[in-house]
C-alpha cells in the first residue's frame, strides 16, 4: 500500500467544529437519521410489507370476525373502530419493539454506541437520534391501519391528516420507553417480562379492540393512565372529526409520558455507557 | 492523492508551550480493581507517543478516559486545551478515536460508515462529499466504496476503521492497539498509514502492545504497568537507560539458568528469561567478576525495546 503523503497538502478547511458546542445539537440526530435512512433504504419493501398486512389481517379477523357480531361501538361501524385503535398498536409495536431490540443489539452486539460516543455525541442525544428516528417511523407506518381501513370503507375527513403527528408522538414516547427497558434488561431474553407483563395488556386495555367503559372500574380507571389509551382517543377523534379541548389533555398525557421515559431512558443509557 | 489531514494550515495553531494531552493523577477504579493508578502523562503536540505495557495495564482505560466514556475517580485531564469531562465534547470533536473492538456498522457499506461520523463529526455540509471521498481515499477502499463492510477483508475493515476516526482531520488522533490480531502484511499496510499521520505532525496516542510497532512508529514511548507509567522516553534513551547496547543470552539446564540469574543479581545486573535462555541485559556494563563467572555468551545480541518493557513491567502478566 502507497501510503498518503504530506508532500500533497488539500486546502480544504481544517478539521474540527467552528465555535462552541452547545448542551443539544442536531448534528447526532442528522447523523442517526442518515443511518437509519441507509438502512431503511435497503429494506423498506420488508419493512412496508410488514406494516400493511400486519393491520390488514387484524382488521378482517376483529373487524368483520367481531364486527359481524357487535355490528357498533361507541356508535361507530366496529370495522372502523378497529381500523384506528390498530393504528395504536402498530405505534406500539415499531416503537417499543425497534426500540427495546434495536438498541440492545446496537449497544451490546455491535458496540456501535461506544463509537458514536467517542464522537463528539452525549447519550442524552444519542437517546434523541434514535427514539426520533423509530417515532418518525412509527408516524408513517402507524398510519397504514387507517389507510387499509379506508380502503374496507372508512369515511375520509381532514382530521386523518393529524394522525401521522399523533403517531410520532405515541412512538416517541414508546421508543424511549424501550431504549430505557434496553438499559435495564439483563438479556434480550427478559424482553418476555416485558412483552408479556406490559406491553400486551396496555394495548389491550386501551380501547383498541373494545371500548374502556366496558371494563371493570378498576380497569377503566388503569387504561386512563395507559398512555396507549390516550393516542387511541386521539386518532378516533381526529379521524372521525371530534377533536374538542379535551384532546389537550390526551397530548398533556403523551408529552409528560415522553418527558419521564426520556429522562429514565438516558439516565439508564448513561449508566450502561459511561462508567 | 489524499492528505490525512490539514495540518496547522488554519491559523489555529495550537499553544506549543502546552501538551495536546495532559493527565495528571489519574486514578480508575472498577470495584476492588484499579484499572488506572495515579496516571501522569503529557504527550506534547505533533508527537507520536507510544503507550506499551502488557494487557491490563490500563492502556485501554486510559483511551476511554481520554473520550470522557470513562470518568476519572480523581486527577485532571486535559485534551486539546478543554478539560474533562465538562468540555468533553469539545475535545471529542477536535479529536479523532480509533478503536481496538471493530465496531463499524455492518449493515452499512464502507461509503455509508463514513457519511454517518462525517455528520457526528460535524462536517459541513458542502465538504462532506469531499472529505468522505477523502476518507476512502486514505483507507484504499475508492473501489469498494460502495461494499458493505460485512464483506469487506479484516485489513480493510481496520482501515476503514482508522478513515472513520480521520474523516473530520482531527488534530489529535487517538488508536488504540491499531493492528491487533492482523496479520504481518496487514499491520504493514496500517504502520504507513499511522506513519503519514506521524509525518504531517498530527499528535497521535497509539496504545499497543506489540513492540516493534512502538519501536517503528513511535517518537516517545511510555510504558505502562499496574496503571501507571513507569518509564518514558524515545525508544534509543528507553533501551539505552535500561538494557544497555548488547545482551548476553545465556543458554543451559534450568539449574545452570538459575544460577546465572542469581549471579547477576548479586553483582546488580539486570537480566530476564528468554525462553530456554537467561539474557543479561546491558552486557558491556557487567563487572569483569561476573563477566568470568557467567563464561562466554551462547549469543550477543544488541538490546531492544522487548528488553526493556519485561524489565520493567515484570516477567510475568497477570
Amino acid at each position: 500500500m502507497t501510503a498518503p503523503t504530506a508532500a500533497d497538502p488539500v486546502t480544504a478547511e481544517p478539521g474540527g467544529v467552528a465555535g462552541d458546542i452547545g448542551w443539544f445539537e442536531w448534528a447526532p440526530v442528522r447523523g442517526v437519521w442518515s443511518r437509519e435512512l441507509a438502512l431503511y433504504r435497503r429494506h423498506w419493501a420488508s419493512t412496508s410489507f410488514a406494516a400493511l398486512v400486519e393491520p390488514t389481517i387484524y382488521l378482517l379477523a376483529f373487524g368483520f370476525g367481531f364486527g359481524s357480531l357487535i355490528g357498533t361501538a361507541y356508535g361507530y361501524d366496529y370495522r372502523d373502530f378497529v381500523a384506528t385503535g390498530v393504528v395504536a398498536t402498530s405505534v406500539l409495536f415499531i416503537s417499543a419493539f425497534g426500540a427495546m431490540f434495536g438498541t440492545f443489539i446496537r449497544r451490546t452486539f455491535q458496540h456501535t454506541y461506544d463509537a458514536v460516543l467517542a464522537a463528539p455525541v452525549d447519550v442524552h442525544e444519542l437517546v434523541t437520534a434514535e427514539a426520533s428516528w423509530l417515532a418518525a417511523k412509527a408516524g408513517v407506518y402507524g398510519c397504514a391501519p387507517m389507510v387499509v381501513g379506508i380502503a374496507f370503507g372508512l369515511p375520509l375527513g381532514p382530521g386523518m391528516l393529524l394522525v401521522p403527528f399523533v403517531g410520532f408522538l405515541t412512538g416517541l414516547a414508546f421508543a424511549l420507553f424501550g431504549i430505557w427497558v434496553s438499559a435495564i434488561m439483563p438479556s434480550i431474553n427478559s424482553f418476555d417480562y416485558i412483552i408479556s407483563g406490559v406491553l400486551a395488556p396496555m394495548f389491550l386495555v386501551a380501547g383498541t379492540f373494545f371500548p374502556v367503559d366496558q371494563l371493570p372500574p378498576w380497569a377503566a380507571g388503569a387504561a386512563r393512565v395507559n398512555p396507549l389509551y390516550h393516542c387511541v382517543e386521539l386518532v378516533r377523534d381526529s379521524v372521525f372529526g371530534n377533536l374538542g379541548w379535551h384532546d389537550f389533555a390526551h397530548v398533556g398525557v403523551l408529552l409528560l409520558f415522553v418527558a419521564l421515559m426520556w429522562s429514565l431512558a438516558v439516565w439508564k443509557m448513561s449508566a450502561r455507557l459511561i462508567d | 492523492m489524499a492528505t490525512l489531514q490539514a495540518g496547522s494550515r488554519d491559523g489555529l495553531l495550537p499553544d506549543h508551550t502546552l501538551s495536546a494531552i495532559s493527565i495528571r493523577g489519574a486514578v480508575k477504579r472498577y470495584g476492588a480493581i484499579t484499572a488506572v493508578d495515579g496516571l501522569d502523562l503529557e504527550v506534547p503536540y505533533g508527537v507520536c507517543l507510544g503507550l506499551l505495557g502488557p494487557n491490563g495495564a490500563g492502556k485501554s482505560t486510559t483511551m476511554r478516559m481520554l473520550t470522557a466514556q470513562s470518568r476519572a475517580d480523581e486527577g485532571e485531564i486535559t485534551v486539546l486545551g478543554n478539560v474533562l469531562p465538562k468540555e468533553s465534547k469539545k475535545a471529542r470533536a477536535l479529536m479523532g478515536v480509533v478503536p481496538q473492538q471493530d465496531n463499524l456498522d455492518e449493515e452499512l457499506t464502507a461509503r455509508q460508515n463514513l457519511e454517518v461520523f462525517a455528520h457526528l463529526y460535524r462536517v459541513p455540509k458542502g465538504d462532506r462529499v469531499a472529505a468522505v471521498d477523502r476518507a476512502l481515499a486514505v483507507a484504499q477502499l475508492t473501489d469498494r466504496a460502495d461494499t458493505k463492510a460485512d464483506d469487506l477483508s479484516g485489513g480493510m475493515r481496520r482501515r476503514l476503521l482508522i478513515a472513520r476516526g480521520l474523516v473530520h482531520r482531527p488534530r489529535l488522533v487517538l488508536l488504540d492497539e491499531p493492528t491487533v490480531g492482523l496479520d504481518p502484511q496487514v499491520r504493514q499496510e496500517l504502520w504507513s498509514l499511522v506513519a503519514a499521520l506521524r509525518a504531517e505532525g498530527v499528535t497521535t496516542l497509539m496504545s499497543t502492545h506489540y513492540i516493534e510497532e512502538a519501536e517503528r512508529l513511535a517518537d516517545e514511548c511510555a510504558l505502562m504497568s499496574r496503571g501507571r507509567v513507569v518509564a518514558r522516553g524515545t525508544p534509543a534513551d528507553l533501551i539505552a537507560e535500561h538494557a544497555g547496547a548488547r545482551v548476553d543470552e545465556h543458554h543451559g539446564p534450568p539449574d545452570r539458568l538459575a544460577e546465572i540469574a542469581e549471579l547477576a543479581r548479586q553483582a546488580g545486573v539486570a537480566t530476564r528469561r528468554t525462553g530456554p535462555s537467561v539474557s543479561v541485559l546491558a552486557a558491556e556494563r557487567q563487572p569483569e567478576s561476573l563477566r568470568d563467572r557467567l563464561g562466554p555468551p551462547s549469543v550477543q545480541r544488541a538490546a531492544s525495546l522487548e528488553d526493556v518493557f519485561v524489565v520493567l513491567t515484570g516477567e510475568s502478566v497477570e
